[in-house]
C-alpha cells in the first residue's frame, strides 16, 4: 500500500556499495577531476579569491604580469618567451590552488550525493489527531507529525519511535548490512530518514523539519554552503596573510633598491619572486585540508554539526567511555572454576554445567563453553529425564534435578546458600574468602552446589575487548586521560579499570555523576569528550566539549551532542580524535614545508635578478642553474607544481601515529622542515635542466 | 690565543649572567613578604596600585612622553643652562629631535659628537639620566610581560618597576663598573677640557669630563651613546685591554640576565635555559663568522707585499684584532651600539654580522626588550610547532589563537617595514644618495646600516654617512620611536590576552617548550622568518661588496 515515489531509491546494498565507492574514490578520479577543473576556473572571480589572502595576492600578481605582457606585445619587446612563461605559470599557480579546493569539495559532494540519494522523496502515512491516516510525502512532514511505517517501507524522516519495535535496515546510511532493532522507549528509539523497516510496524514521531536533519546539515557543511573557517584555520590564515605582507614588503623594497644600483627589474620578475616567497603551498591547500577533514569524518560515518567540532576533537584531554560495549565485550563470561578444598575440579565443572542447562542467558552459556573446554569428551550432555530449574531474576538460581535425586544448583551466593541450608547441608568456612577474593578481582562469583554440599565458585568476569589495552596505551601516549563510566560497584570497577589500563573510573555512575565529572574536568581547563545514547545522557553530552551521540540513540541525545555516529560504535570517539589531530598536523606540516621551501627559492632567484647588473654575484648561483631566466622560471614552476603534488597529502592527511608531542614534532620537523629545505633544491635543479634542454631561455 | 680570548669573554659573561639574573628577579619581582631593600624602596615610593597591561602601557607611554619633553627642552636650551664650562652653543632642532628620540628609546644613535656639541649638563642630566630610565623601561616591560605569562592579569606597577630597575639594578651595577673603569684609568671629573702644550709648543685642548660614570651605564644599559664621538675606541672611554674586557662583558651581562629573570618570574627556568641556549648559539655563530672574516686583511691590501695579517684597519692596537669583531657582534646582538673599532673598516662579510645582529635583534637584545622580541618568535614558533603536534597551539598553558597571532605578526612586521622601507626610500632618493661617501654596495650598506641601527634601537653607525641632515634626523628619529614602543606594547597586549585565558593542563600531548627540540624550532623560526626577510639586502650590500673585492 505504500510505495516510494520513484525518484531514485537504490536498494540498501547498492547504496552501501556506492557509498563505499565514494569513500574509497581514487584521489584523482576522472569525474571528480573534471568537475574540479571546471570549478577551479569559476573560482578565479576576485571576490571569491579574496577569502584566501595568499592566493588573492597571487592572482593580482598574475593579472599585473599579464598587463605587462600585453604592453610588451604591443611594443614588441624582447624576452617574450620568458614573460609569457612567467604569466602562464603564475595563472597556473592560482588554478592549481583552486583545483585543490575544488577537488576536496567535489569528493565531499560525491559522498553527500550518495547520502542524499537515499533521501529521495518518500511516501509517508501520517496519523492525524483523530487517528485517521492520510497519505502524504516526506517533504510535507512537520516536526511533531506522527507517521506509521510498516515492513518494507522507508522511514520518511528523522524521528523517534513512540510505539512498537522493528528491525530496521540502516545500511543506506551506515553501510552496515546487519539490521538493527529500533523500539519505543529506552535508548534505541532513534530512527533516521531513508532507512528501511524490515519487520513489524512502528509509529514514529518526526523530530526534524524539512532540510534540517543531521544529514542535511552535514551535506550543507561539506558543500561549503555553511563552511566557516574554524578557529585554528582562521589563526593560520592570519599568520599566512602576515607573512604575505612581509614578503610583499621585501619585494616592494627591491624595486627602488635596484634603482640605486641602476638595475630596472621587470615587473613579472618581481611578481615571480613575490609569488615564490609567499606561502602559496599552504595557502593553496588550506581550504582543501579543512574540507578533507570533514570528508574523513564522514567516511568514518560520523556526522559533525560543524567543522569546528572536528577540529576541536584534536584538543580533547579527557575521554569518558562507557565500560559496557566499549571497554568490555558487554556480557560477563565464565573464566574459571574454583573448587573448594577437597572437591574434585572435574566434579565442580560437571555440576556447574548440569546446573546451567536451565540458564539460557549468555552467562549460563559461557559456563557450558568453559566446562566443555575443561572436561572435553567427559562433559555431560543435555538429556531428558531430569527436571530443569530455569534461571529467573527472582530466584537467581538455575539447576537440574536428576531422577536419581541429585540436585544441582548454581547461582548468586546467598541464593545457593539458602538452598544448601534447606537441603540440610552446611556452609564450609572456606567459601566466603573465596567469594570475596573473586569479587575483589572485579569478577562476579557464582556458587555451585550439589544437594547440601557446596562445591566451589564459578568466576564470571567482564572480558576486555581484544586490543583495548593497547588502544588505551596509545591514547595515553597522545596525552589523553581515559575515564571508564560504569554502573558496577566501585570494587568491580576498580579491578576492570586496572585491567584495561584506564586512568580513572566512575563507578555506580548516574547521569548526574557524569555531568558533575565533566564539569570538574572542565574547571581544570580540560576538554572532555564523551559518547552517549540515552535521553539521560543528553545533559552530559551537551556539557561535554565533544559529545558524540549514537545514531541509534534518542533524539534528545542527538540534539545535545555535536556529532552523531551513524555506526553507533562506542570506540568511534578515538577515531574522531585522531581525525581532529591529523587535521591540525597536516596544516602545521604543510606550513612548515611551505616556509622552508623559501630558502632554495631565494638561492635561485636573488642572484638571477641582479647578476646582469652585478656580474660579480655569479658565485651565489650555488645550484649552477643555466641562465638567470631559467633560474627564476625553475623556482616559479617548482612553486606551482608542488601544489598538485601535495594534494594527496592535503586530502588524505599526513600519516598520523599516536605518539607523544615530542616524537610527533621531531618526526614532522624532519620530514616537512628539513625535507622542505632540501626538496626544492633538487626540484629546481631538475626543472632547470629540462628548461635548459629546450634552449629557449 | 684569539679563540681562547673570545671563548673566555663569552663564557665568563654567560656565567656572570646567572647570579645577575637571580639578583634582578629578586629585586624586580620579590617573593611576597621578603624584607629587603625592595621593601624600603617601596615604602619611599608609597603605595602604587597594581595595573593591568593597558594601564601599564599607558603609564609607560606617559612616562616616556614626559621624559621626551623634558629632554627636548633641556637640549634645546643648553646654551642658557649651567654646567657648560666650554660654552657649547645651540643645537639644530632636527638634531635635538633625533637625539632626544635616540636617548628616550635606549638607542643612542648619535648624529653629533658629544665632546663637540653637548654641554656637561646635557651629557649628564638628560642623556645619562635617560641611559638609566630608558634601560629601566625595558626591564620593567619585560617584568610585566613575564608576570602576565605567569598567569596574572595584573602585571605590576610601571612606576614601581622603573624605580626598582633604576635604583636596585642599574645604579648598583653602574657604580661597580664605573669604579672598575676609574681603576683602569678612565677620567671622572666635572672640570672643563684640559689644555696642554706639547714639547713643540703646540697648545692642545684635551676634552674630558665625567667619563667613567657615563661609560658604565652606556655599556650596562644597552645604550651605547659615548661620551666622546669615537665612543669606546677613545682612550679616555676605554683606556686598556682590561677595561675593554670589562666594557665588553658589561654590554652583554644584563641582557643575558634578563632571560634568567624571565625564567624566574614565569617560574620556568628550563624554558628560559632553552631560550638562552638558542640565543647563545646564534651569538656564537655570529662571533665566529665575524672573527673569521676579520682575520683576513682588508681587500685594499691584496696586491701589497704584506706578511699575512688580520684586518687591522680601524682597530685599536691596545685591544688587538679579535676584540673588534667580538665587540661588534656583542654590541649589535644587544641593542647597545657602542663601538671599540670602526665598523666601516670591517671586511664586508664581517660587517654583515653587526647587520644580522640588528635584523634579528633578539640574540639577547636590548635590556628587557630583547627577550620581548624573542617572545614574538616564541609565539610564532609555538603556533606552527603546536599545530604539528595536533593540538590548538598553546604557550605556557594558554591557547594561542587568532587574536594573538594577529598581534604577533603585526609586531614582527614593524622591524622589516622600517628597515626595508627606509632603505628603499633613502637609497632611491637624494635624501640618502646625496649623503653617502662611498659609491656602490658600500654606500648601500651605509644607508641600510643606519636604518637597521635605528629600527633595532641599537645606535651604532657604519659611519661614512653624512647623517646629520634634516631628512636623516627626522626619519631615523621617527623610526626609533615607533620601532621602540610598538614592539613593547603589542607583546604586552598579547601577554595580557593570554593571561585572561583559562590555563590548559599539561599532558604528554602538549608541546613542551623546555626541550632542546623546541630550541631547534625557535632557531628555525628566527632564521626562517627573521633572516629570510633580509637576505636580499644582505646580498645587495655586504655580499656584493665581498664578491666584488675577491681577486679575479
Amino acid at each position: 500500500m505504500s510505495q516510494t515515489i520513484p525518484i531514485q531509491e537504490p536498494s540498501g546494498t547498492e547504496a552501501k556499495l556506492s557509498r563505499r565507492k565514494a569513500r574509497q574514490a581514487a584521489l584523482f578520479e576522472p569525474d571528480l577531476v573534471w568537475t574540479a577543473a571546471k570549478q577551479s576556473i569559476v573560482m578565479l572571480k576576485p571576490w571569491l579569491m579574496v577569502r584566501n589572502p595568499v592566493m588573492f595576492v597571487t592572482e593580482v600578481s598574475a593579472a599585473l604580469s599579464t598587463l605587462v605582457l600585453a604592453l610588451d606585445l604591443q611594443r614588441g619587446a624582447e624576452n617574450l618567451p620568458y614573460t609569457v612563461t612567467v604569466v602562464v605559470v603564475l595563472w597556473l599557480t592560482v588554478l592549481f590552488a583552486n583545483f585543490a579546493e575544488a577537488l576536496a569539495e567535489a569528493r565531499g559532494k560525491a559522498q553527500a550525493e550518495t547520502l542524499r540519494r537515499t533521501r529521495g522523496t518518500t511516501v509517508a502515512r501520517r496519523r492525524r489527531d483523530d487517528a485517521s491516516i492520510d497519505i502524504t510525502t516526506s517533504d510535507d512532514l512537520r516536526i511533531g507529525d506522527v507517521v506509521l511505517v510498516a515492513a518494507g517501507e522507508v522511514i520518511p524522516s528523522d524521528g523517534e519511535v513512540i510505539a512498537g519495535a522493528a528491525m530496521v535496515d540502516e545500511s543506506a546510511i551506515t553501510g552496515e548490512s546487519a539490521p538493527v532493532v529500533r523500539e519505543a522507549g529506552g535508548d534505541r528509539s532513534g530512527v533516521t530518514g531513508g532507512t528501511r523497516v524490515l519487520s513489524d510496524e512502528i509509529t514514529v514521531r518526526i523530530t526534524t523539519g524539512v532540510g534540517e536533519s543531521f544529514l542535511d546539515r552535514m551535506i550543507a557543511l561539506v558543500e561549503g554552503a555553511v563552511r566557516q573557517k574554524t578557529p585554528n584555520e582562521l589563526a593560520l590564515t592570519v599568520t599566512l596573510a602576515g607573512m604575505t605582507l612581509a614578503f610583499l614588503l621585501v619585494t616592494g623594497a627591491i624595486g627602488p633598491m635596484g634603482r640605486y644600483f641602476g638595475v630596472e627589474i621587470p615587473l613579472p620578475t618581481l611578481m615571480a619572486l613575490l609569488v615564490c616567497l609567499i606561502p602559496t603551498t599552504i595557502g593553496a591547500l588550506l581550504a582543501a585540508i579543512g574540507l578533507a577533514g570533514m570528508d574523513r569524518a564522514l567516511s568514518a560515518n560520523v556526522l559533525a554539526k560543524s567543522g569546528k567540532a572536528v577540529e576541536l576533537a584534536g584538543d580533547v584531554d579527557t575521554l569518558l567511555l562507557d565500560k559496557t560495549g566499549t571497554i568490555t565485550m558487554g556480557d560477563r563470561q565464565a573464566t574459571a572454576f574454583h573448587p573448594l578444598p577437597g572437591i574434585d575440579p572435574a566434579l565442580l565443572a560437571e555440576a556447574a554445567m548440569l546446573a546451567s542447562f536451565g540458564d539460557p542467558t549468555p552467562e549460563g552459556k559461557s559456563i557450558l563453553v568453559l566446562g566443555e573446554q575443561l572436561l572435553g569428551a567427559r562433559a555431560p550432555r543435555e538429556r531428558t529425564g531430569g527436571e530443569l530449574i530455569a534461571f529467573s531474576a527472582h530466584t537467581r538460581l538455575s539447576g537440574l534435578n536428576l531422577p536419581d535425586g541429585r540436585k544441582y544448583r548454581k547461582g548468586a551466593g546467598d541464593a545457593v546458600r539458602r538452598f544448601v541450608l534447606e537441603q540440610g547441608g552446611e556452609i564450609p568456612p572456606a567459601l566466603q574468602p573465596m567469594v570475596d577474593s573473586v569479587a575483589r578481582q572485579g569478577a562476579t562469583p557464582i556458587v555451585a552446589a550439589l544437594g547440601g554440599e557446596v562445591l566451589g565458585v564459578i568466576e564470571l568476569s567482564d572480558v576486555l575487548k581484544p586490543g583495548i589495552r593497547d588502544r588505551f596505551e596509545r591514547l595515553s601516549a597522545m596525552g589523553l586521560r581515559v575515564v571508564m563510566v560504569t554502573g558496577d560497584n566501585p570494587l568491580t570497577a576498580a579491578a576492570i579499570a586496572a585491567q584495561a589500563g584506564v586512568d580513572d573510573y566512575i563507578a555506580e555512575a548516574t547521569p548526574e555523576d557524569k555531568l558533575e565529572y565533566i564539569r570538574r574536568e572542565q574547571r581544570g581547563g580540560r576538554l572532555v569528550a564523551m559518547m552517549g545514547d540515552g535521553t539521560n545522557d543528553a545533559p552530559a553530552l551537551a556539557q561535554a566539549d565533544i559529545g558524540v551521540a549514537m545514531s541509534s540513540g534518542t533524539q534528545a541525545a542527538k540534539e545535545a551532542g555535536n556529532m552523531v555516529d551513524l555506526d553507533s560504535d562506542p570506540t568511534k570517539l578515538i577515531e574522531v580524535i585522531e581525525i581532529g589531530k591529523q587535521l591540525l598536523i597536516t596544516r602545521g606540516a604543510l606550513t612548515t614545508f611551505s616556509i622552508a621551501n623559501d630558502v632554495a627559492k631565494y638561492f635561485a632567484i636573488i642572484p638571477a635578478m641582479f647578476v646582469l647588473a652585478l656580474p660579480r654575484l655569479a658565485p651565489l648561483n650555488v645550484m649552477g642553474l643555466s641562465t638567470p631566466q631559467s633560474a627564476i622560471l625553475s623556482a616559479l614552476i617548482f612553486n606551482a607544481i608542488i601544489i598538485p603534488i601535495l594534494i594527496p597529502i592535503a586530502i588524505k592527511g599526513v600519516t598520523y601515529r599516536p605518539l607523544g608531542a615530542d616524537a610527533l614534532l621531531r618526526n614532522n620537523l624532519l620530514i616537512y622542515g628539513l625535507g622542505g629545505i632540501l626538496a626544492p633544491f633538487a626540484g629546481i635543479k631538475l626543472i632547470d635542466l629540462v628548461l635548459g634542454a629546450t634552449q629557449i631561455f | 690565543m684569539n679563540i681562547v680570548f673570545v671563548i673566555a669573554v663569552v663564557a665568563g659573561t654567560a656565567l656572570l649572567s646567572w647570579p645577575a639574573g637571580k639578583y634582578m628577579a629578586a629585586m624586580m619581582h620579590p617573593a611576597a613578604g621578603a624584607k629587603s631593600r625592595v621593601s624600603q624602596l617601596d615604602r619611599i615610593a608609597g603605595k602604587l596600585a597594581e595595573q593591568d597591561w593597558k594601564q601599564y602601557c599607558f603609564s609607560l607611554l606617559l612616562f616616556n612622553a614626559f621624559m621626551f619633553t623634558v629632554t627636548f627642552l633641556l637640549l634645546s636650551l643648553q646654551q642658557y643652562l649651567p654646567l657648560n664650562p666650554d660654552g657649547k652653543g645651540a643645537i639644530e632642532p632636527s638634531l635635538v629631535f633625533n637625539t632626544t628620540a635616540s636617548f628616550v628609546t635606549n638607542t643612542n644613535l648619535q648624529h653629533y659628537s658629544g665632546e663637540v656639541s653637548m654641554s656637561y649638563l646635557s651629557q649628564l642630566c638628560p642623556l645619562m639620566w635617560l641611559q638609566f630610565v630608558s634601560a629601566a623601561t625595558g626591564i620593567a616591560a619585560l617584568c610585566a610581560l613575564a608576570r602576565c605569562l605567569a598567569g596574572n592579569v595584573r602585571c605590576g606597577n610601571f612606576y614601581r618597576d622603573v624605580l626598582r630597575a633604576t635604583f636596585l639594578v642599574l645604579l648598583p651595577a653602574a657604580i661597580i663598573v664605573a669604579l672598575l673603569l676609574v681603576a683602569g684609568g678612565a677620567p671622572m671629573t666635572l672640570q672643563g677640557a684640559a689644555t696642554a702644550s706639547s714639547p713643540e709648543g703646540v697648545v692642545q685642548t684635551i676634552a674630558r669630563g665625567p667619563v667613567a660614570a657615563f661609560v658604565a651605564i652606556k655599556q650596562l644599559g644597552t645604550n651605547g651613546g659615548g661620551f666622546f664621538g669615537p665612543n669606546s675606541t677613545h682612550p679616555f672611554e676605554n683606556p686598556s685591554f682590561l677595561t675593554n674586557i670589562v666594557e665588553c662583558m658589561s654590554i652583554m651581562v644584563l641582557s643575558m640576565a634578563c632571560v634568567w629573570m624571565f625564567g624566574r618570574i614565569t617560574g620556568r627556568l628550563r624554558h628560559a635555559a632553552v631560550i638562552f641556549g638558542a640565543m647563545a648559539l646564534l651569538l656564537t655563530l655570529k662571533i665566529g663568522f665575524a672573527v673569521y672574516f676579520e682575520s683576513a686583511p682588508a681587500a685594499a691590501l691584496h696586491d701589497l707585499p704584506l706578511v699575512a695579517s688580520s684586518n687591522m684597519e680601524g682597530k685599536e692596537l691596545r685591544f688587538g684584532s679579535t676584540a673588534g669583531p667580538l665587540w661588534a657582534a656583542f654590541t649589535t646582538a644587544t641593542s647597545n651600539g657602542s663601538v671599540n673599532s670602526m665598523h666601516n673598516s670591517l671586511n664586508p662579510l664581517a660587517g654583515l654580522v653587526p647587520l644580522a645582529g640588528m635584523w634579528l635583534n633578539e640574540t639577547f637584545g636590548g635590556l628587557g626588550v630583547g627577550m620581548i622580541n624573542m617572545f614574538l618568535y616564541l609565539i610564532v614558533g609555538v603556533f606552527i610547532a603546536g599545530l604539528m603536534v595536533g593540538r590548538t597551539p598553546e604557550y605556557l598553558t594558554r591557547k594561542v589563537e587568532t587574536r594573538e597571532m594577529k598581534l604577533a605578526i603585526l609586531a614582527l612586521l614593524v622591524h622589516p617595514l622600517f628597515i626595508l622601507g627606509g632603505t628603499a626610500l633613502f637609497a632611491s632618493t637624494p635624501w640618502g644618495m646625496g649623503t653617502i661617501k662611498n659609491p656602490g654596495a658600500r654606500g648601500f650598506t651605509e644607508i641600510l646600516y643606519e636604518f637597521s641601527s635605528a629600527a633595532a634601537n641599537n645606535g651604532s653607525g657604519y659611519e661614512g654617512l653624512g647623517d646629520n641632515s634634516a631628512p636623516w634626523n627626522i626619519a631615523t628619529g621617527l623610526v626609533m620611536l615607533l620601532a621602540r614602543f610598538i614592539p613593547i606594547i603589542i607583546p604586552l597586549a598579547i601577554a595580557g590576552s593570554l593571561a585572561a585565558k583559562k590555563p590548559t593542563p599539561v599532558t604528554t600531548g602538549t608541546l613542551r617548550v623546555d626541550t632542546p627540540l623546541f630550541g631547534m624550532v625557535l632557531l628555525g623560526s628566527v632564521i626562517l622568518i627573521g633572516a629570510l626577510l633580509f637576505l636580499p639586502v644582505a646580498v645587495l650590500g655586504p655580499v656584493a661588496e665581498h664578491l666584488a673585492a675577491l681577486p679575479r
